[in-house]
């Protein structure tokens, strides 16, 4: 851990082979994200993370980090940039937060807070995609779905199941349940999988756990994202807990 | 009287597709309203019961656009208020209203007046006097364009009153951790 590169001007330190987003969330430094999680493979997908590295743009998550990089994450121009995406994601699925479980709890969210969305500012597509219900213990609801593949890698990397997949391309790529007839309860999925623990918005959802948290108390009331050292821990603490 | 005295700011609100929460979050200002007062006076708003909109310095929209005399009122306050807030979350990304919008209107309309089995004679509404519903909500940004959005189901009191005294201070308002929530 000697080698360091610098993040927004201070030194962070890095192990050979790290990704920029990695040294940071390791360091406990910042830098929005929404598909990485410390435990997985990174994906690469949401862009969010998107840092500028010697002055051109990259996605943190998949950039090794190299000894002396000058890496700028928190500008203006960054922050309007990943506005934008986050923007995106939210006019491409159904992102009603005032009936969703996860509000409060959601990266999705806390991440357009902390980037000061206060409006979508795109044409919404308000598409139709019908929830499963179909399993005992876990919630589908395809509405809120960022395609962030982390229940896809937590699914096949831990549990060794593969019970989710992202199917199809482009503006038609949506997550499906792996099972013949495509229904949650065909799986062999879990609640106790660490597929049911990985979901940063309110997809994959835990039934009869519905607004346990009171408002005011939840992971994201009571400190902004980018003042939590591990939001993705933190989160899991609260997935994890009564489970 | 001081002829130098700066005029009072017009305001105007309405609400369109929404539930009027968001106005009983402007009055949960409370007590500040009357310091409110003194820099503005209301035009049209159901606080005032005036039903035409003049030429205002703001306006302050809750609620989506769900039918024809929304996108009317909407374009009016458009074209008579200089400065657009959207207040909420249904004005700011439709909310619930919006939930409809993956169902077809045909089915809704059948759904809600035909197929109760209490109304065996139900017809669907069709007084000319009735604005016509839109296919789709949709949030305010979509029909015209909105200068401000104060997002929350419905946006706590101090969003508001921060918003409202920054624009009068002539500062672009921002709500910051706390203020700002979709719920």
């Amino acid at each position: 851990m000697n080698a360091t590169f610098t993040l927004d001007g201070r030194p962070v330190a890095f192990s050979e082979g790290q990704t920029i987003l990695q040294a940071a969330v390791a360091a406990g430094a910042y830098i929005p994200h929404l598909c990485f999680h410390p435990d997985f493979k990174p994906h690469g997908s949401c862009k969010v993370c998107t840092v500028k590295v010697g002055g051109r743009h990259a996605a943190s998550c998949t950039t090794r980090a190299t000894a002396g990089a000058v890496v700028e994450s928190d500008t203006p121009e960054l922050n309007a940039e990943r506005r934008a995406l986050v923007q995106m994601l939210f006019v491409e699925g159904n992102h009603f937060c005032p009936s969703c479980e996860k509000s409060g709890d959601c990266k999705l969210q806390a991440t357009a807070y902390d980037l000061g969305m206060s409006t979508p500012h795109f044409d919404h597509f308000y598409p139709d995609r019908p929830v499963d219900a179909s399993h005992p213990d876990m919630l589908l609801d395809f509405n809120r779905c960022i395609l962030c593949s982390l229940c896809v890698r937590a699914s096949r990397d831990v549990d060794g199941k593969n019970v989710f997949a992202l199917a199809g391309r482009g503006i038609r790529t949506r997550l499906i349940a792996n099972s013949r007839t495509g229904r949650l309860v065909d799986t062999s999925f879990s609640h106790q999988d660490k597929a049911a623990h990985v979901c940063p918005v309110g997809v994959i959802l835990h039934k009869r756990r519905g607004f346990e948290t009171p408002f005011g108390s939840r992971v994201f009331d009571r400190k902004p994202i980018s003042a939590r050292a591990d939001s993705t821990a933190e989160i899991a603490a609260v997935e994890a807990d009564g489970s | 009287m001081d002829g130098t005295a700066p005029r009072k700011l017009k305001v105007a609100t309405t609400s369109l597709a929404g539930c009027f929460g968001c106005h009983m979050s402007i009055l949960d200002i409370d007590e500040r309203l009357f310091a409110l007062l003194e820099k503005v006076e209301f035009d049209r708003s159901p606080i005032t019961d005036i039903k035409e909109v003049g030429q205002c310095d703001l306006g302050i929209i809750e609620g989506g656009v769900c039918n024809a005399e929304n996108v009317e009122v909407l374009r009016e306050f458009r074209r008579r208020c200089k400065v657009l807030i959207a207040l909420g979350a249904c004005a700011v990304n439709g909310g619930l209203p919006a939930q409809r919008n993956t169902l077809s209107l045909p089915l809704i309309l059948q759904e809600v007046y035909r197929s109760e089995p209490g109304a065996r004679y139900g017809l669907i509404p069709n007084d000319p006097e009735l604005p016509l519903p839109l296919n789709k909500v949709h949030p305010l940004h979509e029909v015209v364009r909105i200068d401000h959005f104060i997002p929350g189901c419905p946006p706590p009191a101090d969003a508001i009153w921060k918003v409202l005294t920054g624009l009068l201070e002539g500062k672009e308002p921002a709500l910051g951790h706390g203020l700002i929530h979709f719920d």
